[in-house]
């Protein structure tokens, strides 16, 4: 199987071994080629975004002004804080020419003189991998002003490197671009979208950094190419990073439509000891849980999973054996987004901490059947009712997991509630009518 | 405690600046600059940083207490973050996140006296795929047991 973003190539993130595999030669033939010609090309590919929500790239870039004579800006997103999601960290260690080059082919194609890549802060070691790529891109003239000369073209483009600190919402793109200017990263109100109204009021694309990586092989060898590799809804390969209780956890590229099954089994090594699937989470921990039970023939790409109730989120497969207790699990899952949620929307801000506090009650043994109807009550109220998709990240795994895994609940709760007064004394000095009889 | 930049650092705030059509842009690599130079974010630093990028320093205030990775209170020398979400507490985080905890006998954002060391539960560090993993200062050490992370921190001194 061909791999198109990950190539099994040694030290290919050297440029002298990324040039020697015809590297930048695509960003060579697309500056022959009209900016309409390279969109139509992404567009045709079927390139859907790797970063969650599998929208058109082609079409995304589209919706830049053309005749607009504000500066326009491209962010590539490599923030990557979704847990159970570690691809991008792998293409800036092992492809960071071949994201370079896809930068500057994007740059090209919506008219931006700027980039700027948003690595997430913890990302030290692989900031440094990623600066010492673009250091070497620029001296060598693929970048900069130098690459007019380079490959024979007016065009010329920088590119940044951003570094995040410890924001899981600068994630999202408008808190991203929020991050840029050097602001709190608040999520912004849509419309306007960033195609207008982006970094500095600017037109302003957004794509993921495994998205951008996918474009220089793109215009080397044909939309045609691409589009008959894997699904036809949702072309081309999708690097899965599978976790939790597999023998041989890693991130792989595969075509997408895999079976999950297939990834788990005949690339992860299976599960630990050969026990049982009690759950998958497919995505990332914000998309819907999937039973153990039901994994058979479900194939990973967007559409595919969207009929099976879930969504292909950043591709990262976490798995759950028998033994594992998904109340502690979800519980963990509320706390993150608990910690992460901005603070701007009510909603969401309120409700995860309610959510949490509820499910450590549960994981405590404390629990009543009436919470987990509370749950979802709250979840609902929380999903769609916020300005970015973290509410909704933070809703899914919460209803999901009740209704999917509901007995797993139901085990650990009461079925009624008490209506013992806790505080004796206060109960008989302030109700005419204790609810429940009060023994000394 | 006064504070201001060094020259060495000042030339790198001026090509940071370089970078973005904005000084205010400039803030959160210049408060990483400061982090470096001061090893966490005082009242003074902030400042400082608003007066050489011409910030409201409530602005700057907001950017420091939004972000998780500037330090707001002096930390160790060896700053311990060990990541506890799912797949590294499917793969052990829980335990040795309370082996850590015991050994330096300090709670989740907790200075040790003789500032040695600090620690902080953090969450998802990307280290998924070779979890459970933990962080000291910016380096990762990942595929650990709770043998292993106690080995780590045997080794600073």
């Amino acid at each position: 199987m061909e791999k198109i973003v990950l190539p099994e190539i040694e030290n290919f993130h050297q440029l002298d071994v990324y040039i020697q595999n015809a590297g930048y030669e695509a960003a060579k033939s697309a500056f022959t080629q009209t900016t309409n010609q390279i969109i139509d090309t992404v567009k045709k590919s079927g390139l859907r975004g790797r970063g969650g929500a599998a929208f058109s790239a082609g079409l995304k870039w589209s919706f830049m002004p053309k005749n607009n004579d504000k500066p326009k800006y491209l962010c590539v997103n490599g923030d990557e804080s979704e847990p159970g999601s570690f691809k991008d960290r792998q293409i800036l260690e092992r492809n960071p020419h071949q994201l370079i080059e896809g930068t500057i082919i994007a740059c090209y194609a919506i008219g931006a003189k700027s980039a700027y890549i948003y690595v997430r802060g913890e990302y030290h070691k692989w900031i440094k991998l990623l600066q010492k790529a673009l250091d070497d891109a620029y001296e060598k003239g693929f970048v900069g002003e130098k690459m007019k000369e380079t490959f024979g073209t007016d065009f010329s483009c920088n590119i940044y490197v951003h570094k995040g600190a410890g924001a899981y919402i600068c994630g999202e793109e408008s808190s991203l671009m929020n991050s840029i200017e050097g602001q709190r990263g608040y999520p912004r109100v849509k419309p306007p979208f960033p195609a207008q109204n982006g970094l500095w009021g600017n037109p302003t694309t957004i794509n993921n950094v495994e998205t951008i990586t996918n474009i220089p092989p793109i215009i080397k060898k044909g939309w045609e190419w691409f589009s008959a590799i894997g699904e036809p809804k949702h072309p081309g390969t999708i690097l899965f990073g599978v976790s939790g209780h597999v023998n041989n956890p890693g991130v792989f590229e595969l075509p997408s439509g895999t079976l999950l099954t297939d990834i788990i089994y005949k690339y992860a090594g299976g599960v630990i000891g050969g026990k049982k699937i009690k759950c998958v989470i497919p995505g990332g921990s914000s998309m819907p849980p999937l039973r153990g039970d039901k994994l058979e023939g479900v194939k990973m790409d967007a559409e595919s999973l969207k009929a099976v109730g879930s969504a292909i989120g950043t591709g990262g497969i976490m798995v759950m054996d028998e033994d594992t207790d998904l109340v502690r699990v979800l519980a963990r899952i509320a706390k993150f987004y608990y910690h992460e949620s901005c603070g701007q929307c009510t909603p969401c801000r309120e409700g995860t901490g309610w959510m949490l506090k509820i499910l450590n009650r549960l994981v405590r043994g404390e629990g009543t059947s009436k919470d987990l109807d509370l749950l979802i009550t709250i979840a609902k109220n929380i999903e769609g009712n916020t300005i970015c998709a973290l509410g909704d990240a933070a809703a899914w795994p919460v209803k999901f997991m009740i209704a999917r895994f509901r007995e797993e609940f139901e085990a650990v709760v009461k079925d009624e509630v008490s209506l013992e007064p806790k505080n004796k004394v206060h109960s008989m000095r302030h109700t005419a009518n204790p609810i429940a009889p009060v023994q000394v | 405690m006064e504070f201001k930049f060094s020259e060495e650092n000042l030339q790198k705030i001026e090509l940071v600046l370089k970078k973005y059509p904005t000084k205010q842009a400039a803030v959160m690599p210049v408060l990483y600059i400061a982090q470096e130079q001061n090893g966490w974010i005082s009242k003074e630093v902030m400042v400082e940083t608003a007066s050489i990028l011409e910030m409201n320093e409530e602005d700057v205030f907001g950017v420091v207490t939004f972000y998780t990775m500037y330090h707001k209170k002096e930390m160790g020398k060896y700053h311990i973050q060990v990541c506890t979400n799912v797949s590294c507490m499917l793969r052990g985080g829980y335990q040795i996140y309370d082996a850590v905890k015991e050994k330096l006998g300090l709670d989740n954002g907790d200075v040790s006296n003789d500032k040695k060391f600090s620690l902080e539960e953090v969450e998802c560090m990307g280290s998924c795929g070779t979890a459970p993993m933990i962080a000291v200062n910016e380096d990762y050490f990942e595929n650990l047991d709770k043998e292993k992370a106690l080995q780590i921190l045997d080794s600073l001194n």
